[in-house]
């Protein structure tokens, strides 16, 4: 039986196959969460009138994720687009994740370096209060 | 227009965007911000923050294809991204201090810039001679299947590349868009690598630097579900069924109306930052 954390299990899976497949349901999971959302706020709003020609920001409960949260449990078509989005950007972050890994079996420890480096500077855009 | 009509209209131009964007290769963004600053009058701000999000599906949808063909070099684009991420945060953080008709004024030009991109004549470098001290320490240099098997290339000026490239990061984080023109011209012109790898290379950096910035946006309230959902959905369905098309058909034709699309679009977004109407 094959570990998952042996160099050989990734050998034979090949890590780009791997990722590639991550890249493909993440863009998948999230246009599906994204289409129920925009379905229920569709049913909800859709014959309000919409509101883009002045900037006032979005309130907490769509831009933190707290807020999105206890979006969901509430069904809000909103939050759960919020959700869906969230996926999405978090796609390719998780593809950091994964090269870093692949990059410690492939024992590359300068590029394990440099991949922490990109991992570091997303994290700092998001937990660094740069929000505002 | 209630929201029902106003969604299926974006849903449609984001549609158009993606399947323009994917056929001439230089992504949806680039139609979306002008279509909803200019045709829907809505403020640029939200404008970008959707089409971020439409940025970030486009390149993940496309790169899970080209990663299997072993043409993306994941190394190179790995360095890369710490120039492009530091570019796109700093990009992003400087959204909220620069008035938004001074943005339109850049995307215009930016726009401008890759019309002229398209019109360029693509030269192929496959360079094996006198490579970068700095290339050979962090092994960029790699090789790439072609049909006749697998060809070694070595990478140049890795500092001048990474400048371009941070620069093309900032743009990408101010702007809302992949900027994979920039990213295309760092590494054919500066880096001279063969245009293949180039391309998806470029493509598999667009989602990372993206993301950096997209977290920024999303958190100072730029990312309006209303609008995203539309716009990602559409741009998505777009490039897919761009994707299916670019395999079968000759597009040629496409390009320079594409180009005289992109400069009228450049000079519309010039001229309304101008005269401050955006």
């Amino acid at each position: 039986m094959k570990h998952v954390f042996s160099r050989i299990y990734w050998q034979d899976k090949d890590i780009e196959i791997v990722i590639g497949r991550l890249l493909r349901y993440g863009v998948l999971l999230s246009g599906i969460v994204t289409l129920v959302g925009g379905s229920i706020y569709l049913l909800r709003h859709g014959n309000t009138l919409p509101r883009y020609h002045t900037f006032t920001g979005e309130p907490k409960d769509v831009s933190s994720l707290s807020g999105v949260f206890q979006g969901i449990a509430g069904l809000q078509g909103r939050a759960i687009i919020q959700l869906g989005i969230l996926l999405l950007i978090a796609t390719p972050i998780a593809r950091i994740v994964f090269s870093v890994i692949a990059f410690v079996l492939e024992k590359d420890y300068l590029y394990v370096v440099i991949t922490l480096i990109v991992l570091i500077v997303i994290g700092f855009s998001i937990r660094g209060g740069l929000g505002g | 227009m209630i929201i029902l009509v106003f969604t299926m209209i974006i849903l449609t131009g984001a549609f158009v965007a993606g399947l323009l964007g994917s056929l001439t290769g230089l992504g949806g963004g680039f139609i979306i911000i002008p279509l909803l600053t200019l045709v829907f009058h809505i403020d640029i701000r939200y404008a970008i923050g959707s089409s971020l999000v439409a940025v970030i599906a486009t390149s993940s949808g496309s790169a899970a294809a080209y990663v299997k063909e072993g043409i993306t070099n994941i190394r190179l684009g790995m360095f890369l991204e710490i120039a492009t991420t530091t570019g796109a945060v700093t990009g992003a953080v400087l959204t909220a201090y620069i008035p938004t008709s001074m943005i339109a004024i850049l995307f215009g030009i930016l726009l401008l810039f890759s019309a002229a991109m398209t019109l360029r004549k693509k030269e192929d470098h496959i360079e094996t001679t006198k490579t970068n001290h700095l290339a050979e320490k962090l092994r960029l240099n790699s090789s790439y299947p072609t049909a006749a098997g697998k060809v070694a290339y070595t990478v140049h000026h890795v500092p001048g590349g990474y400048l371009m490239m941070t620069l093309a990061g900032l743009l990408s984080g101010l702007l809302g868009v992949g900027s994979g023109a920039l990213k295309v011209l760092a590494m054919d012109h500066v880096m001279r690598i063969p245009f293949k790898v180039s391309t998806t290379t470029s493509n598999f950096m667009i989602g990372v630097t993206a993301a950096a910035s997209a977290v920024i946006y999303f958190q100072r309230g730029y990312i309006d579900p209303g609008l995203s959902m539309p716009v990602m959905l559409g741009v998505l369905a777009g490039a897919f069924v761009g994707s299916r098309v670019l395999v079968q058909s000759d597009i040629k034709w496409l390009k320079p109306l594409f180009t005289a699309i992109l400069i009228v679009l450049a000079m519309e977004m010039i001229y309304n930052g101008w005269f401050k109407k955006i």
